[in-house]
């Protein structure tokens, strides 16, 4: 049986890596007496994976994790039984079964979503207001918004537009609060960082990686495959959740 | 959540981040407001390799039972984060509250080995904690040593308030209780460390003076006052069975050095090598009962969701259950996808089959130490364990499918010569030679292959090779060329690899396991002139501590190249360790003569330790 677990990871739990969560992860399956699936051989592992890793300094709301499972009781007691044996910083906010066809959310990812904001002590440059004039003109109202990547070979140019969904801004309690939905897999990953950082540069701002806290608010799957053919028109109406696939029992 | 000592930017700078925020799985948080006492457990090194320390889970979860104590762990940061916390002025914290050790009652740091004291000094820095025990003032925490380094704890006396020699399980309550009467009462720091020095297993080195000969070694060791005691006992556990055992130890969320629930199935040794301290200091032999074994198991596995879990001893072969613990943890976890690691056990039929059940054979190797190459020099050194059986555990080995083997020796042993040293390389020969007879061509998986790993010899006081003289790194150097050229002389050489350790923090480490108080200003000069992590070879520089010996006008050969006379008094020998220095005297003749001494088993030595009233010493007496 195929199980999708979503989780929250926030506070000090932002400086734990992709692997080192994965690791805790193993641990706490085992501790919450989780009927997991191992491979064979002398060493064997549990079969899970994780939709996309979160970099180190990321919050997030909605991390995923598959796992496969020789029995179940319910999707309530799951979470229940796992949220008994987090630490603090990590919640287990969801959990659905899947049908045994489903692909992995790691080979499903086609999006996220994240919250940008300016962490205490540090004092945005601009209004709100300001950033979201500046991106209407420098990112929607233009054809292109590009910028040179540079890899560890070469040097290319990107035209972000194609992998944003949503970029705006709002204001809370008189500061700006950033929304972008970005692509995000194995091919075309964007992070969000890099379109504000290049939105920064066009408005002439100083981009201080420091002052920004990045915020994942969900993962996204393509809700029809085929639209994946259409890849330059794609907007937020084409994802689902990877939380809203399978089922609750 | 508690808010993390250090900032988001430095965090995001440093490696490893997750060495400092704390937050792991059964660490302990308490309102502070409600303990009366708040300890800062310290492991000078980084927390990978602090966090894989069995005797400081055992304490942290010791001291944490009681209400009124509030125990939170240390450990050293990284020089990235070291140089940040010095420019910027940082104080170093508790890894639980984040708040500064500086602001604890206690500082108690293990010492594990010898190459850790530069790292004392910098834990002790980084708190803003005056380096010597003699400039702290009344807030400033009390800071103890503790673990195997204590039992010469002179080189570094002048650092420590106090040092607890011994198992930590025993006189740390009347401590904690005592230090609470003492404050209630007003009383000073020097007040409460005078009366500290009278209980069991208390050393206060600035109540001790010493004084010395012309030429260079102790005329006398004696405390300042009369109350004072003159011998400080050594503490231990007699019943391991009741004794305290984390149930829920700290789980880390990177990987630590031992990432898995570790069973401590005895403690002590009855074989007696002669190099040994360990073998020595925790005389005698006590098992933990083979049901609170299971128990615990059980118990920590589900605690903590470790995906392994292992023996702790100094000899499991010796374990009288042992069959018994191991046949039971392959049934209860092996297939629930825990693995078992057995430490090195003595090779027989036993511990094949058991090794065949949980590690694959292709990929596993058997591991001897017989530390010395040839027969002579085993007798010399009381390791009990003959070519013939090396040979047939080999060959056993062999015809069950194993093909790799390690061996490790050490060099620089009393009495060694060259033959000695070529003996290493033709005991490996005769092993892959072993193979090759056994195993017909068809069955072989490839060539044999067997490793030899050789470490020097480093006197360790407490040990009848207390009084055996050292050698100068080039000639250390010297005896790892004969067994390379040895090897490279053998038939079978193209199945054998051959690796050897540096030479010069051999001698370091010989120069601070023997040395006195005079040595201390030699450790703060090297710190000050930057030392830090010496234990780690990329930080090592032997010049930063040959320049503070000339500076500190400190001979290291006095420490390191004389062999003691019989009747020398020595830094360490007002600790009682149980085993008299008779005792070890005797066993430094025997094996100057090549007299093997029986095990404890076979027979009792005498060595002394039969007065603590329990363990190995009264087995099938009760």
């Amino acid at each position: 049986m195929k199980i999708r677990i979503k989780f929250r990871k926030f506070g000090v739990m932002k400086f734990i890596g992709h692997l080192d969560i994965m690791r805790y992860f193993q641990k706490a399956i085992r501790r919450a007496d989780i009927d997991i699936c191992y491979s064979e051989g002398f060493s064997p592992h549990q079969i899970m994976s994780f939709a996309a890793p979160l970099g180190v300094g990321l919050t997030s709301d909605g991390e995923y994790l598959d796992i496969e499972v020789h029995s179940f009781t319910s999707t309530e007691e799951t979470i229940a039984a796992l949220n008994e044996v987090m630490v603090e910083g990590v919640e287990i906010t969801g959990c659905r079964i899947l049908p045994d066809s489903s692909k992995t959310a790691m080979s499903l990812v086609a999006a996220a979503d994240y919250e940008l904001y300016f962490k205490e002590g540090y004092t945005p440059p601009v209004s709100a207001e300001d950033f979201s004039a500046g991106i209407r003109e420098h990112f929607w109202l233009p054809k292109e918004f590009l910028i040179t990547k540079q890899t560890k070979k070469s040097e290319k140019v990107m035209d972000l537009k194609r992998l944003v969904y949503v970029f705006s801004v709002e204001e809370r309690e008189q500061l700006p609060y950033f929304s972008l939905m970005t692509r995000t897999g194995s091919t075309d990953n964007l992070k969000p960082e890099l379109v504000l950082e290049a939105l920064f540069g066009k408005m002439g701002l100083h981009y201080c990686p420091d002052a920004v806290q990045i915020h994942r608010k969900d993962i996204y799957a393509l809700k029809d495959k085929d639209s994946a053919a259409a890849e330059g028109l794609l907007s937020a109406s084409d994802f689902i959740s990877l939380g809203d696939m399978g089922d609750l029992i | 959540m508690t808010k993390p000592a250090l900032s988001d930017e430095i965090l995001m700078r440093v490696e490893k981040p997750a060495r400092y925020i704390g937050n792991e799985l059964n660490s302990i948080k308490k309102d502070k407001s409600k303990v009366e006492i708040r300890f800062a457990m310290c492991f000078p090194d980084v927390y990978e390799i602090g966090m894989s320390h069995l005797g400081i889970q055992i304490l942290y979860d010791m001291f944490n039972k009681r209400d009124d104590v509030w125990c939170e762990r240390v450990y050293s940061p990284w020089p990235d984060l070291h140089a940040i916390m010095k420019e910027q002025s940082i104080p170093l914290f508790g890894l639980e509250s984040q708040e500064p050790v500086r602001d604890m009652d206690f500082l108690g740091i293990t010492l594990q080995y010898e190459m850790c004291y530069t790292n004392v000094l910098q834990i002790l820095d980084l708190s803003q904690i005056p380096l010597l025990a003699a400039e702290r003032t009344d807030d400033c925490p009390i800071v103890i040593g503790g673990g195997p380094c204590t039992y010469n704890p002179e080189p570094i006396a002048a650092f420590f308030d106090l040092f607890y020699i011994g198992e930590g399980e025993i006189t740390y309550d009347a401590l904690f209780d005592l230090y609470k009467t003492m404050r209630t009462a007003g009383k000073t720091r020097g007040a409460f460390l005078r009366e500290a020095a009278k209980l069991p297993g208390i050393y206060v080195p600035s109540l001790y003076a010493v004084t010395y000969r012309e030429d260079g070694t102790i005329a006398q060791f004696a405390p300042l006052y009369e109350d004072v005691p003159a011998v400080v006992a050594k503490q231990l556990v007699l019943d391991m069975t009741e004794a305290v055992y984390p149930e829920k130890p700290v789980v880390p969320f990177i990987k630590a050095t031992q990432d898995r629930v570790v069973l401590e199935i005895q403690r002590g040794c009855i074989r007696g090598c002669r190099f040994c301290q360990a073998g020595m200091v925790y005389r005698p032999v006590r098992e933990k009962n083979v049901e609170r074994l299971k128990d615990l198991a059980r118990q920590m596995i589900a605690a903590t969701g470790h995906e392994e879990i292992s023996l702790s001893s100094l000899s499991s072969s010796d374990y009288s259950e042992l069959e018994e613990l191991v046949n039971f943890l392959i049934e209860e976890f092996h297939g629930k996808g825990v693995n078992i690691s057995l430490p090195s056990l003595r090779i027989d039929a036993f511990s094949l089959d058991v090794m065949s059940k949980v590690q694959d054979i292709k990929k596993s190797s058997l591991t001897f130490a017989p530390e010395a190459g040839s027969q002579r020099l085993r007798d010399v050194i009381n390791k009990g364990l003959t070519e013939e059986v090396i040979l047939d555990g080999a060959e056993m080995a062999f015809r069950g499918g194993w093909n790799k083997v390690k061996f490790y020796f050490m060099l620089g042993l009393p009495t060694e010569t060259v033959e000695d040293m070529r003996a290493i390389a033709q005991l490996a020969n005769e092993t892959a030679a072993r193979y090759y007879d056994t195993v017909p061509k068809e069955q072989r998986n490839g060539k044999c292959q067997i490793t030899i790993s050789t470490s020097f010899f480093v006197p360790k006081p407490f040990t009848p090779f207390q009084w055996a003289r050292m050698y100068p790194p080039e000639d250390y150097i010297g005896r790892a060329k004969v067994v390379n050229d040895a090897v490279k002389e053998q038939l079978n050489r193209k199945s054998i690899r051959y690796n050897w350790h540096e030479a010069d923090v051999t001698v370091l480490e010989g120069v601070l396991a023997r040395g006195d108080r005079r040595v201390g200003d030699a450790i703060l000069k090297v710190y000050e002139a930057g030392g830090i992590f010496d234990a780690w070879s990329e930080f090592f520089d032997y010049k930063r501590w040959t320049d503070a010996f000339a500076e500190s006008g400190i001979d290291p050969d006095f420490y390191t190249m004389r062999e003691r006379s019989a009747d020398e008094l020595f830094p360490w020998d007002f600790i009682d360790t149980g085993v008299s220095k008779e005792f070890l005297r005797r066993e430094w003749d025997n094996a100057m003569a090549g007299t093997v001494t029986p095990n404890c088993r076979a027979r009792c030595s005498g060595c002394g330790v039969k007065k603590f009233g329990g363990g190995v010493c009264y087995e099938d007496k009760d």
